[in-house]
């Protein structure tokens, strides 16, 4: 099963910690295609929190793919699909590049060996995506 | 106005202090309200309007759809309440708390009052003031939900109380607002507490409501932009939406809601060096409304 925790004191609100714990899930493989989540009630009680907040992140995994809910069986994860989100992919891609790049310069590198040092890492990485 | 309960335009004196200031309040049903507020800022006074306690002085109160400085007694037995500080006789056993109860409420149900009594393992003979604070707070609460209320009011109850009995508290109101149609209304200083269990919450500045919104959205809504100048930095610009400006030496800090990158053009036109946006937590979002020197301009 797959552990949610919550944080209470986190800027990001409680309905997206939710959602984003569930994609890492999926993400690292902890959760697979057919696996069942638990119940709203469920969950609810095991992280303390708001039911109304959980069926919310409920219904935005729904709504983003990640998951399905076949009526009176509860919540599935779905088959793992591109879904074309590209304006959030691009953002969350680049938070996590900003943090790499200022690494970089606190470092000292020069861009061109910045540059050099990520097309070799590209090289070494399988892309699922699909070139549009 | 359709929730449980709901200010309509309240403002409330107590001699010469004005404890709130045109306060209006709707608490959707099934939700879990939280009110926040400084001490003193009219938290206490807006629950005592709510449950009738009070008269206010200008507007109206409404509890379960009636006015609540004439409710009915049937209408009140179905309002738990729970407050700061709870008083119960010191010298009653608890197991005669729970008869006066009884005889209090009709709609009392003692099976489910021995069963809270067992989970919490409050002895029946114990008299009231040798509980601790946490089971005198634990026993207000059982009596309280003992009623099977439709609207639970709790006053500060994480006051005073260890990490476990407060995490107890807040699984009793999620557990009622499972249960369909149950409304939870409280305060609180711990803020981590109500952005667990809170749908929604309210600010009390001052006798003034400056917030009334769902966590999420709030969240989502106000940010802080930090602008830096080479100089010191200048005046704050005037942007829609301020709740809290502060300079500190060559840095603009600006809290604002809403406005849709507004606050970092003006920084920018004024010549900051760079512009820095972060979301807030909720303690910070609540520190920067009810701070001291907070701005004044309306936030919704």
């Amino acid at each position: 099963m797959v552990v949610i925790r919550i944080d209470p004191a986190a800027p990001e609100p409680v309905f997206q910690q939710i959602v984003s714990a569930v994609k890492r899930a999926v993400a690292h493989g902890r959760l697979r295609e057919g696996d069942r989540l638990p119940t709203v009630r469920e969950l609810a009680k095991e992280v303390v929190a708001n039911p109304n907040t959980v069926a919310k992140a409920y219904r935005t995994l729904e709504a983003e793919g990640v998951t399905t809910s076949r009526r009176g069986a509860g919540t599935f994860v779905a088959a793992l699909q591109a879904v074309p989100r590209g304006d959030e992919r691009r953002r969350r891609f680049v938070d996590a590049l900003e943090a790499v790049l200022a690494e970089a310069v606190h470092l000292g590198l020069t861009a061109t060996e910045v540059r050099r040092t990520v097309a070799a890492a590209l090289k070494r990485l399988r892309f699922e995506g699909v070139e549009r | 106005m359709s929730g449980p309960v709901a200010l309509d335009r309240v403002t409330h004196w107590y001699g010469d202090t004005r404890a709130l200031d045109t306060v209006s309040l709707d608490v959707p049903p099934g939700s879990i309200f939280a009110l926040l507020g400084r001490n003193g800022a009219g938290k206490t006074t807006a629950l005592r309007c709510l449950l009738g306690f009070e008269r206010p002085t200008r507007g109206r109160a409404l509890l379960l759809g009636h006015d609540a400085a004439a409710l009915p007694p049937p209408v009140r037995e179905r309002v738990g309440y729970v407050a700061e500080g709870q008083r119960l006789p010191a010298w009653m056993r608890v197991r005669q708390v729970v008869s006066f109860q009884r005889a209090a409420f009709r709609s009392f149900d003692p099976d489910l009052c021995a069963a809270h009594l067992k989970r919490l393992g409050l002895p029946q003979k114990r008299r009231v003031r040798d509980l601790s604070r946490g089971m005198r707070a634990q026993l207000a609460l059982a009596l309280a939900l003992s009623q099977r209320p439709e609207l639970l009011v709790l006053d500060d109850p994480a006051m005073g109380l260890d990490a476990v009995v407060r995490r107890e508290f807040l699984e009793v109101m999620i557990e009622l607002v499972q249960e369909e149609g149950r409304t939870v209304l409280f305060t609180s200083h711990i803020l981590a507490d109500v952005e667990r269990v809170a749908d929604r919450v309210a600010i009390l500045d001052r006798g003034v409501l400056r917030v009334d919104a769902p966590v999420d959205v709030l969240k989502a809504r106000v940010r802080r932009v930090h602008a830096f100048f080479e100089a010191d930095a200048p005046e704050a610009p005037a942007v829609d939406g301020l709740v809290r400006a502060r300079r500190r030496r060559n840095e603009l800090v600006l809290t604002v809601v809403g406005g849709n990158g507004a606050a970092e053009d003006a920084c920018r036109g004024l010549g900051a060096r760079t512009v820095e946006a972060e979301a807030l937590s909720l303690e910070d979002l609540f520190i920067d409304y009810t701070a001291e020197g907070a701005a004044v301009e309306e936030a919704s």
